[in-house]
């Protein structure tokens, strides 16, 4: 067994490809985070807590309907889509004109209340959900154990991520909604609902979250502070990604899972600060973060 | 007088007259406290009211301010003047650090430097030894004032915690008012053309990242002297939340909000603690109105409807 | 400006009336009772409404009515912050008149509200904190100390897990100094017991939800024993990742503290085999379960656990030293008080009959239970079979060792 600044290589790849899971989750939620950036311009605060509350629907839906988990798989984010476009018609939109804090500021108020309504009915104690049977048990890497259900999420985050990227580049949509994001009075002008496409940019980036929130649902215990948990470091990876830029996002949100496991191997209890060290070294240096275009 | 219209001098002494009367209506330590939060509001203020720059990591300033007080009083036994003093002093050699840092970037970045920055002060105060971890520094003493007056008292150390703040505010309000103050707003407004009229933006920046940083620091070390205790409370990124709260419900670049923003804050956490859960909600939900219905903030608001400056 | 002028005049006529009239209560003969606990946070479900549920089942059960005593509760939510704490309970000597603080989870706040309490001479009886402290070097003529602490859980569970050949330890500490405390005090049972603690990592608290790496180092350690000295949810995401990554066939895990509610959290089919400690269970006897029962529809989410049953027993112990000693001597001194509940033996339905030793340490017998399975459980929180009973005068650790100033008195 050969070693590496002392750890051996085997725990090395395994912390670095458990860091990369952990940025599968980053990815997923930045990448709702920068869409939602770049066509609202709003810093949706309340993202750590529609992440939440996708894991309490899957937990409901289980407990009340006995419903599985792949259906909330894929119901989940539906629900909270649906409940992302009541938020964006009923709030969200009344800010658009106004400074990024108001946006910012308004978020954080909704996540206030929607967690604090979480943990008066549900505790603080969390609530089990069990990991579903097909992708129960593990298996052996030769330098490490891994569990199959860490390898699914990381392999369905990578193709969520990478489905979403080519909708926005690649689709008619996607071109639709980068155009409505330069100049919505022509592309209104074109016919074209801007209205109805920022609520479904907003649906679609909250969608996002609460995937991510099933997804984690049987590895963190469901728990209405599991989201909070998550936002200051998913907004410090869209922040180092470059605002509003999508494959900025996904590439930062793994590669900063990699760092943040790196951290945990050397000096664990720096692994959530070495986050805001990369991010003060990144914005110095280049100012739009690292896939950001300069203003 | 000293830059202030009638009007706002009325409103002064409407302040000053109410700074004294408090303590004979209301809990004299729950006065302090909003007294603290108002010094630390009024001079976050000055940055994002007069010179538009938004620190989101304050809190990193009231807490250095707040350890350094607590642990020169604790550990030197130095007089609470000069333990205030130098917690101002902390605050402000942090703050030439941070600022320098974080001026050379605008906006959301500026705010995003300085909330990282306050992350690794946080972090700082979990690990090193001196802050007493979770504990923090306890049992801090009050002592004498210039060595002679005992502040034991509850009302002794409140003469002496109204002073500090009505000197900070008014010192804060002069820098306002001041040709520093008028080039300050100059930046605020139109940076480039500050710039090309000759002025070095950011200097002025500087300067007053430095002063506001001084009296963050000042606020937290009496904060510290008045409950006796400096915790990771004080340097938690909740703390720079707060004083964000606190600004814009009393109404951003307003003379008096932060203190009506502080008052309503600090109020609202001590009145709606019997209610347990339910402090998260209602905080929540008054954000959500403060920035739908009266963004201009409790004093923006009620200075337009009187059309007065307040 | 005249607007805002008589706005603000009327404020603050409004404001003057409100505590002029509490004054105004403050002079009857009522005992105020304040429950200081965590309602929002991660240890709401541990502490939280449940425990002032129990208090005032405690004044029910008491019967303070007919012995002619008015007691009333007061609550508040500290948010695990030392200076709110601390200033909720000035606020209540100073203004509200209340007489005695009780259950305050969490070390850092439970020292600081100790503090306080020795301050203004009222009595104290934390329960929900874990810190040794209290009854230590920070030890106070007000304070009592209920239910558990932190030698208590490493003396139990440490020393029955190196008991039963667990002789190799890898910790999981959360970083801050509850974790520490439970950390160190385990480790010295560990290497007394000729067992040997290969490594530890120290993670961030309260912000990490994910521990594989930890555990993938523990793993790599070949401890033999996986020790979290941790609480709350953090202990329970450790095991159900620890279950995940299969550390739970070959590693043992002990969970340092943990509480029903969190076994609750992680079902049974996670948690069998878990060993732990508390100082109560609702149906460890005929009285534990009379208690629970009259508590249980008033709470809705759980059953009581040991820190909850604490501040039932605390609130009938110091009801009585209180009526013993007349109402007007109790309020007037905290200390006398708490004087007088160590000298009278503590009898309640929580924890039976024990006594309190002179640095405010209840000495309950301290329960190593072991989870059962889901085939073992016969019904809704049937959780816990009992291992091994430590009693009362052995559970804690000893009056020399505390270093507590009392005691040389």
């Amino acid at each position: 067994m050969f070693s590496i600044f002392g750890i051996p290589a085997p725990l090395l790849f395994g912390q670095i490809l458990l860091g990369l899971i952990n940025g599968g989750f980053y990815a997923l939620l930045s990448l709702g985070l920068a869409i939602i950036f770049g066509m609202l311009n709003i810093i949706n605060f309340a993202h750590g807590a529609l992440f939440m509350m996708g894991a309490f629907v899957a937990w409901m839906l289980l407990n009340y309907l006995g419903i599985n988990y792949w259906f909330a798989l894929l119901l989940s984010p539906l629900i909270i889509g649906v409940f992302g476009i009541v938020l964006e018609k009923a709030v969200i939109s009344r800010l658009y004109k106004l400074d990024h804090l108001y946006g910012l500021l308004l978020t954080f108020g909704l996540a206030l209340v929607i967690e604090g309504l979480f943990r008066n009915e549900f505790g603080s104690s969390g609530l089990p959900y069990q990991i579903p049977p097909i992708l129960s048990g593990a298996v052996n890497l030769g330098f490490m154990f891994l569990p199959i259900y860490r390898g699914w999420v990381v392999v369905v985050a990578f193709v969520v991520c990478l489905a979403t990227w080519l909708i926005i580049e690649k689709t008619r949509l996607g071109s639709t909604l980068r155009a409505a994001t330069e100049n919505p009075a022509l592309v209104q002008a074109f016919g074209v609902n801007v209205p109805r496409l920022v609520s479904l940019t907003y649906a679609g980036g909250v969608a996002l979250a609460a995937f991510a929130g099933v997804l984690a649902a049987p590895i963190y215990s469901v728990n209405p502070n599991m989201g909070s948990n998550f936002i200051i470091t998913v907004f410090a990876v869209v922040v180092i990604g470059g605002m509003g830029s999508i494959i900025g996002s996904v590439l930062t949100g793994f590669g900063l899972g990699i760092v943040e496991g790196l951290t945990k191997v050397f000096y664990p209890q720096a692994s959530d600060t070495v986050i805001f060290v990369v991010m003060v070294i990144v914005l110095l240096t280049r100012p739009a973060g690292l896939f950001g275009k300069t203003a | 007088m000293l830059g202030y219209s009638r009007a706002q001098g009325m409103a002064l002494g409407i302040l000053i007259a109410l700074v004294i009367v408090a303590p004979g209506v209301l809990y004299p330590v729950f006065v302090m406290k909003v007294l603290c939060f108002a010094l630390f509001a009024a001079a976050f203020n000055l940055l994002i009211g007069y010179v538009g720059l938004l620190s989101f990591g304050h809190a990193a300033f009231f807490g250095i301010g707040s350890y350094v007080t607590a642990w020169t009083a604790k550990n030197w036994g130095l007089t609470p003047e000069l333990a205030i003093l130098l917690g101002g002093l902390g605050g402000a050699v942090l703050g030439l650090v941070f600022g320098w840092l974080a001026i050379r970037r605008q906006g959301l970045y500026f705010a995003m430097i300085t909330l990282a920055l306050a992350q690794m002060v946080y972090f700082f105060c979990v690990e090193a030894p001196f802050t007493g971890g979770e504990d923090g520094i306890q049992q801090v003493p009050r002592g004498r004032l210039f060595g002679v007056f005992s502040l034991q008292n509850d009302m002794a150390m409140y003469w002496v915690a109204a002073a500090i703040f009505l000197a900070g505010f008014l010192l804060l309000h002069r820098v306002v008012h001041s040709p520093f103050g008028q080039v300050m707003k100059a930046i605020r407004e139109n940076e480039p053309r500050a710039t090309s009229l000759g002025y070095r933006t950011d200097s002025y920046k500087l300067i007053a990242f430095v002063i506001s940083t001084f009296m963050a620091g000042i606020a937290g070390g009496t904060k510290s002297l008045v409950f006796g205790i400096a915790t990771l409370t004080d340097v938690h990124f909740s703390m720079s939340g707060e004083v964000v709260l606190m600004t814009l419900l009393g109404g951003l670049g307003t003379i008096f909000g932060p203190v009506v923003g502080a008052l309503v804050v600090t109020g609202m956490e001590n009145y709606l603690a019997p209610f347990g859960a339910w402090v998260t909600v209602t905080q929540g939900v008054i954000f959500i109105a403060c920035v739908l219905a009266f963004r201009r903030g409790i004093m923006g608001e009620l200075g337009a409807l009187l059309k007065i400056d307040l | 400006m005249k607007l805002s002028r008589r706005a603000l005049l009327g404020t603050a006529a409004l404001s003057a009336v409100q505590p002029l009239a509490r004054r105004a209560r403050g002079d009857e003969a009522t005992i105020r009772i304040g429950v200081l606990n965590d309602q929002s946070g991660p240890y709401r479900d541990v502490s939280g409404l449940n425990s002032v549920v129990c208090v005032k089942q405690a004044i029910q059960d008491f019967g303070a009515r007919a012995k002619s005593l008015n007691v009333e509760v007061l609550s508040a939510d500290h948010q695990n912050k030392p200076d709110v704490g601390a200033g909720i309970a000035r606020q209540w000597f100073d203004r509200d008149g209340v007489d005695m603080i009780i259950d305050v989870p969490t070390s850092s706040v439970g020292l600081a509200v100790a503090s306080v309490c020795r301050e203004k001479n009222r009595a104290y009886i934390n329960v929900g904190a874990g810190t040794s402290e209290l009854t230590g070097k920070q030890c106070a003529p007000t304070t009592i100390h209920w239910a558990y602490d932190t030698w208590m859980l490493a003396h139990s569970t440490g020393g029955a897990t190196v008991k039963s050949g667990g002789t190799t330890w890898y910790f999981l500490t959360a970083d801050y100094v509850f974790g520490h405390d439970l950390q160190s005090e385990t480790s010295h049972f560990v290497t007394e017991a000729g067992g040997k603690v290969l490594g530890n990592s120290t993670y961030p608290f309260p912000s990490t939800s994910d521990f594989s790496s930890f555990l993938l180092q523990a793993q790599a350690s070949g401890a033999k024993v996986l020790g979290l000295a941790n609480a709350g949810a953090d202990t329970v995401n450790c095991i159900k990742q620890a279950h995940e990554f299969g550390l739970t066939g070959k590693t043992q895990i002990a969970a340092l503290l943990m509480f029903i509610t969190d076994v609750h959290a992680l079902g049974l089919e996670t948690a069998q085999g878990l060993v732990l400690t508390e100082s109560f269970y609702w149906d460890l006897n005929d009285r534990t379960r009379a208690f629970t029962s009259r508590v249980k529809d008033k709470t809705p989410n759980n059953i009581p656990n040991m820190v909850q049953a604490g501040c039932y027993a605390g609130t009938i112990h110091y009801l009585k030293a209180v009526v013993d000693l007349g109402a007007a001597a109790a309020k007037a001194s905290g200390a006398a008080t708490v004087a007088r509940m160590k000298a009278m033996p503590t009898d309640d339905d929580a924890f039976g009959k024990n006594h309190i030793r002179e640095d405010g340490r209840v000495l309950v017998p301290a329960y190593l239970f072991g989870v059962k399975k889901p085939s073992e459980s016969k019904g809704p929180w049937d959780y816990y079979k009992l291992l091994f009973t430590t009693p009362g005068d052995e559970a804690f650790r000893p009056l020399k060792d505390g270093n507590c100033p009392l005691v040389h008195a």
